[in-house]
């Protein structure tokens, strides 16, 4: 293999997988799957952005974040006001009593729009605030709790805090972001119908396409030295800082790194769902974000992508046919996850080559010995 | 706040402040229980929410058997229940380590996941067998009603949860700090090894501090029906300002874990008379959370050293 793709996959175990997935969601689902279910994987690969942010952040670099709902909801709030602005115009909200903003804000009494939604009337500032807004946000809190050495619990709790706050704060804001409701009846991105069926076939492809970059990506940070000094940041951090490294800063680049790209999972997320509200980055969502990691595997990026698809398949499936039954599987899932496979599926997958050592010794060694017979044509008989 | 006179003030901050002690003693019981477990053993008890609630439904189900059974016991029954519901959580409580938190001490955020799944588990049981309805035990009538002060009502049940939680913070104090078993536990907190070594059981120690814990949780849940009904995510609603309480007091200090229970139900319950709908809670959450980015020791910060 050349040197690039080396870095890549370090096995050609992990370049098959990779393929194998890339041929999964690109070619075996989109032919398998009517369009409707096609865009529910697509709604489940957009948390697949925050699960990969998460095996950085948590898996290797041992932060866990119990608030990556909050980059994911600003994301996606950035991406929906886009689209709430461009579904609001003067024509097609002529009935409301101040015309051309968001019917929300109308409902609310406003009648004039608010000074930090008039930025996003721009496509190509929506784009840039989806990256740099969490990527902002994420520094400044990273960076004012990583620099007094604050970490472990204390991060987890204080990020769930935020979870509560944004989802709390957006709920009861109702005039200036959608409240409860949330931003909805979002139709066309720069006159393009997202609701068509072409449109989410394309979003779907874009999707995958993105994650793909995103897990290659992920895959480049962990494999070269950069992923090991993350590792080491994780596993013994006093040495890291003894030997010359700033802890805080590479806790902080993570830290933002991951946000941003849950941002851009938010934003895939509004863009193929169709709606944004504080019920998708409140404190629950927040910690099953992480549940799909652990399912899948904290270390792996591949793992990762494969527990959101499960764990968010098993949930639509199970949680129409047995709302009951659902929550004990997901509590059960997550707690043999923790106990008896902290590496989730990936984990498990790893393992399965020694399966290789439960077959007797001698039965590999009459293999190998077949094997030398065939290609040196020497035979051992003196055994 | 211009459109208040000065006496209106008065009265609305001693009205506010009154409602803010319901919650401070439920965040304080809640927060206590927390604090033993997390500040003294490291462990992150995300179903503690859920042991509240199971206090809460253990009163609920002892004031229908009490109605039903014994309906001239009606007027003590609620006193004995708060122990009842202590011993039925604790019980839970040392099962729950044995089953799951002892395998999870070295992995601090692991436990952390656990319990969240647990948490799961134990709502969805609070669901199937309660309803998804909210429940409310009948209280005695001696709860009822109010104390009138000047232009100022007092709630009886207010009054008398704040004196229970006074009585266990002084109990749990004088069980960590003058008993032989919070000798032990003191002892196992600071060095575990050398504990071992000297002849404390320290997995015995772990077990009951846990089950202390979380019968704490138990006791909150038995004074939170005093003042609102119980339902499935009941706790759940309490779980983050409960460990903010314990975080922002300082992990490993009682003292600090009542000083910060008192200034976040002061600060949200007044907050909320000023601001309307969610704005105070989020408030009192942001303040917090600043501080505690400034300030991550807490308020009281505990004098042991770290290792």
């Amino acid at each position: 293999m050349p040197l690039f793709l080396k870095t890549l996959f370090k096995t050609r175990g992990e370049a098959i997988g990779f393929i194998a997935f890339l041929v999964l969601v690109l070619v075996i689902f989109p032919l398998a799957m009517p369009v409707f279910r096609l865009n529910l994987v697509g709604k489940y690969l957009s948390f697949g952005f925050v699960a990969i942010g998460l095996v950085l952040l948590w898996g290797r670099c041992g932060v866990l974040s119990l608030g990556q709902g909050v980059f994911f909801g600003l994301g996606g709030y950035c991406m929906a006001m886009f689209l709430k602005l461009e579904a609001s115009d003067p024509e097609s909200t002529s009935i409301q009593s101040t015309p051309g903003i968001p019917d929300f804000m109308d409902w609310n009494q406003l009648t004039a729009l608010p000074w930090f939604w008039e930025p996003f009337k721009s496509l190509p500032f929506t784009i840039l605030a989806i990256f740099v807004v969490p990527a902002v946000v994420a520094f400044i809190i990273g960076w004012a709790m990583f620099r007094r050495k604050v970490g472990g619990v204390y991060f987890a709790i204080i990020t769930q805090a935020l979870a509560l706050i944004m989802s709390l704060g957006i709920d009861g804001n109702q005039g200036y972001t959608g409240g409860r409701n949330g931003i909805t009846d979002l139709r066309t991105l720069l006159g393009w119908d997202i609701r068509t069926e072409d449109a989410q076939y394309t979003l779907y492809f874009l999707c995958v396409v993105l994650l793909a970059l995103t897990a290659l990506a992920a895959k480049y940070i962990i494999n070269t030295r950069l992923g090991r000094v993350l590792v080491a940041v994780r596993d013994q951090e006093d040495r890291v800082r003894f030997s010359g490294y700033d802890v805080a800063i590479v806790r902080t680049s993570v830290f933002a790194f991951a946000a941003v790209l849950s941002g851009i999972g938010g934003a895939m997320f509004v863009l193929q769902v169709g709606f944004m509200s504080p019920s998708i980055i409140g404190i629950v969502p927040s910690i099953e974000m992480v549940i799909f990691t652990a399912v899948g595997g904290r270390l792996s990026v591949m793992g990762a992508i494969i527990g959101c698809l499960i764990v968010n398949w098993g949930k639509t499936a199970f949680s129409e046919a047995y709302p009951d039954a659902w929550l004990y599987l997901m509590g059960g899932t997550f707690i043999s996850v923790v106990m008896f496979f902290p590496n989730g599926i990936a984990g498990l997958a790893e393992k399965f080559p020694r399966i290789r050592s439960l077959i007797p010794a001698s039965v590999t060694e009459r293999i190998k010995g077949m094997a030398t017979k065939k290609t040196t044509k020497t035979v051992s008989d003196g055994q | 706040m211009g459109d208040y006179t000065a006496e209106e003030l008065q009265s609305i901050f001693i009205m506010q402040g009154f409602s803010g002690l319901s919650l401070f003693s439920v965040l304080l019981l809640m927060g206590l229980g927390l604090a033993l477990i997390f500040g003294q053993m490291g462990v992150i008890n995300m179903a503690h929410g859920e042991f509240m609630a199971l206090g809460a439904y253990t009163v609920y189900l002892c004031s229908n058997i009490t109605e039903q059974f014994f309906p001239a016991f009606t007027p003590y029954y609620f006193v004995i229940t708060i122990l009842v519901a202590f011993v039925v959580c604790g019980l839970l409580g040392a099962f729950v380590e044995w089953l799951l938190i002892r395998h999870l001490y070295h992995r601090p955020l692991d436990t952390l996941l656990a319990t969240w799944g647990l948490s799961l588990i134990l709502q969805q049981t609070y669901r199937s067998i309660f309803g998804a309805r909210e429940v409310s035990p009948r209280l005695p009538d001696w709860l009822m009603g109010s104390f009138t002060y000047g232009d100022v009502d007092i709630p009886i049940n207010g009054v008398f949860v704040l004196g229970l939680s006074v009585i266990v913070t002084g109990s749990l104090v004088y069980f960590i700090y003058k008993s032989r078993f919070g000798l032990k536990l003191r002892s196992t907190v600071q060095n575990r090894s050398m504990s071992g070594a000297v002849g404390i059981n320290t997995v015995k120690v772990d077990r009951l501090a846990f089950a202390l814990g979380c019968g704490i949780a138990g006791i909150a849940g038995a004074a939170f029906t005093t003042i609102g009904s119980t339902g499935p995510d009941s706790g759940s609603r309490y779980i983050v300002d409960a460990f903010l309480v314990v975080v922002s007091g300082g992990a490993a200090s009682l003292l600090g874990t009542v000083g910060s229970a008192f200034g976040i139900a002061q600060a949200q319950s007044i907050l909320e008379f000023f601001l309307e709908g969610t704005k105070g809670k989020v408030a009192t959450l942001l303040v917090i959370v600043v501080v505690l980015m400034i300030r991550p020791q807490g308020l009281f910060p505990s004098k042991v050293r770290s290792h």
